[in-house]
């Protein structure tokens, strides 16, 4: 099993799972052993790309990495804490993630200043202070331009007005407002039309390099999993079983891929 | 015409004291979207305390303010049976309002009905005096709008908080309130102990107003209070001016007055009950008919649906 990548140096690696075991519903016949000493490492400031089939535990793997739902054992370490007894809110300070569904990262009946002004508080306290300071409005407007969607013209609109496409950039703008570890997303664009999903695509590019942030992202699309990042995974049934990055990582097309994927498609229906 | 403005002048009396009790309902209902039942002993509770405290001298403006903790502690373990214990939203009121009626008969020393007439009351007391002396037999519609004013204010500033746009995120999306590294558990708990407390507030101003305490004067009161709410939001929910809070008094009289009319043409005072279910029934079906309820879309969880 090739599931440990190569070791490096420990304080280069941002965030960190050894020997993860996880079984869903154990002791039944539905019983699926899904991460058998399975290990991950993701280097400070790479921009990882992780594709595979249903099933292949991606999402699980994001789920596990965010505290949402704890492994069997084996220990996830994020910026040097060991944090798998954390409660799903620690790792939230540590960790922004944007979810498939564009209604997930934001508050619908909230506007969209409301939005950025929880966002742009967190960690601190919510006390009795006003909640939308004066000061800040200019900032969260000059934030909004960076989307290039004219959201800074609809400050005042609640976020359910906005368009499926607004909304997840709204999303992804909240979650990197706050200085984050690690930045999660998963299947972010797979609601989208392929304009929008497109548009999010390119911002996310610019957001992870700008930002300097630690990425990971979760996609069925081929040809961004070819396009952006500078690492790529492939999964199946909770193993890794291709890992390239940097020039390597370059030079894989969208063909290579769509043929990678092919053969354990094949794999798994001759096994079945 | 002297009836006449004895009944508005009653009709808003109670009406702005009801109306406290619905701005609170607003804030676990529309804005958490909880379907707080406990209200129907948090109502009592705060009458039955401010009748005890009085009784033995206390000041009526403190027996208001204890009320409104007691409402609070009240609500307070709704939210910890919902939260902490993962009892369902409505049987933790269900519990809550059972448990209450004991408590609230152990608070009156065991009757029913705590009278205390004469005694200082907000009404004819201080501030109280002072208006009826001023407006005659407008003075206490005019306390109780004062009052009312108060906590829709206190409410509607609160709203505006960190902590209080956090409470509408935790009611809008949990999920979200978690992204930012908080409990949204917690905050249902803070948005229940506010609405309990306005519930016993306007408990205890009403057993003010009449000046006795009667154990059993929450029964309907959750039925009461959700009508006016979304009475208002629905019929003043689209005018931007109008925040949901001022919707929900202004629900609240209109509520009240429909009441009144019905018993001034001639309805029987034992179907009050049966009417306030009819009206609530009304008003939920009429909402859920509008195409646009309130300032919700349609596609967002339709809070209508208890």
């Amino acid at each position: 099993m090739s599931t440990q990548p190569k070791s490096e140096p420990l304080s280069d690696n941002l965030a960190e799972m050894r020997h993860i075991f996880k079984t869903f519903n154990p002791g039944t016949v539905s019983e699926i052993s899904l991460f058998q000493d399975f290990g991950l490492s993701l280097r400070r400031g790479s921009f990882t790309v992780v594709v595979g089939s249903n099933g292949s535990g991606k999402t699980t793997l994001l789920n596990i990495l965010c505290g949402s739902i704890a492994p069997d054992s084996g220990e996830v370490i994020i910026d040097g804490r060991e944090s798998s007894r954390f409660s799903e809110c620690h790792h939230a300070k540590l960790i922004g993630r944007v979810f498939q569904n564009p209604a997930a990262g934001t508050c619908p009946k909230l506007t969209v200043l409301e939005n950025l002004a929880l966002a742009d508080n967190k960690g601190k306290c919510f006390g009795l202070s006003r909640g939308i300071s004066k000061k800040q409005i200019d900032f969260y407007r000059s934030q909004l331009e960076l989307l290039k969607l004219g959201l800074e013209n609809k400050l005042n609109l609640p976020v359910a007005n906005l368009s499926g496409g607004q909304r997840q950039a709204l999303a992804l703008l909240i979650c990197s407002m706050t200085p984050i570890s690690l930045l999660i997303l998963d299947e972010h664009t797979a609601a989208l039309d392929p304009k929008s999903s497109e548009t999010i695509m390119e911002l996310t590019d610019r957001f992870v390099r700008e930002k300097h942030l630690t990425a990971l992202m979760v996609t069925h699309n081929l040809k961004y999993a070819a396009n952006f990042g500078d690492r790529l995974l492939m999964m199946h049934r909770g193993n890794i079983v291709f890992d390239v990055c940097g020039n390597k990582k370059a030079s894989v097309g969208i063909r290579d891929l769509t043929e990678k994927f092919d053969e354990i498609s094949i794999e798994d229906g001759n096994s079945v | 015409m002297d009836i006449f403005l004895g009944l508005f002048n009653n009709v808003l009396t109670e009406g702005f004291i009801y109306a406290i009790m619905a701005v609170g309902v607003y804030v676990t209902y529309a804005v958490m979207n909880f379907p707080d039942l406990s209200v129907d002993g948090t109502f009592p509770l705060g009458a039955c305390v401010t009748g005890a405290l009085i009784l033995n001298g206390v000041n009526p403006w403190v027996a208001c303010l204890v009320s409104f903790l007691c409402g609070a502690a009240a609500g307070c373990v709704t939210g910890l049976l919902h939260v902490k214990l993962h009892i369902t939203d409505l049987l933790s009121g269900i519990l809550v309002m059972t448990a209450l009626t004991s408590i609230n008969l152990v608070v009156t020393g065991g009757t029913s009905m705590v009278a205390y007439f004469s005694k200082p009351t907000i009404f004819n007391y201080g501030l109280g005096a002072a208006l009826s002396a001023a407006a005659g037999s407008w003075g206490p519609a005019l306390l109780a709008l004062i009052c009312c004013a108060v906590v829709k204010l206190a409410i509607d500033l609160y709203l505006k908080t960190k902590s209080g746009l956090l409470l509408r995120a935790a009611g809008d999306n949990p999920q979200y309130v978690i992204s930012l590294g908080k409990d949204p558990g917690n905050m249902n708990i803070l948005g229940l102990m506010i609405g309990n407390g306005c519930a016993a507030l306007a408990g205890s101003i009403l057993s003010q107003q009449s000046g006795s305490a009667n154990v059993w004067s929450g029964t309907g009161m959750v039925v009461m209070a959700l009508a006016s709410v979304i009475i208002g939001t629905s019929l003043f929910g689209r005018a931007k001016i109008i925040r949901p809070t001022l919707a929900a008094v202004f629900g609240t009289i209109i509520y009240k007055a429909c009441l009144v009319a019905a018993m001034q043409l001639g309805l029987p005072t034992n179907y009050l009950k049966l009417l306030m279910a009819i009206l609530l029934t009304i008003a939920l079906v009429a909402n859920n008919m509008a195409p646009v309820a309130g300032r919700r879309k349609k596609q967002d969880v339709n809070p209508t649906q208890i």
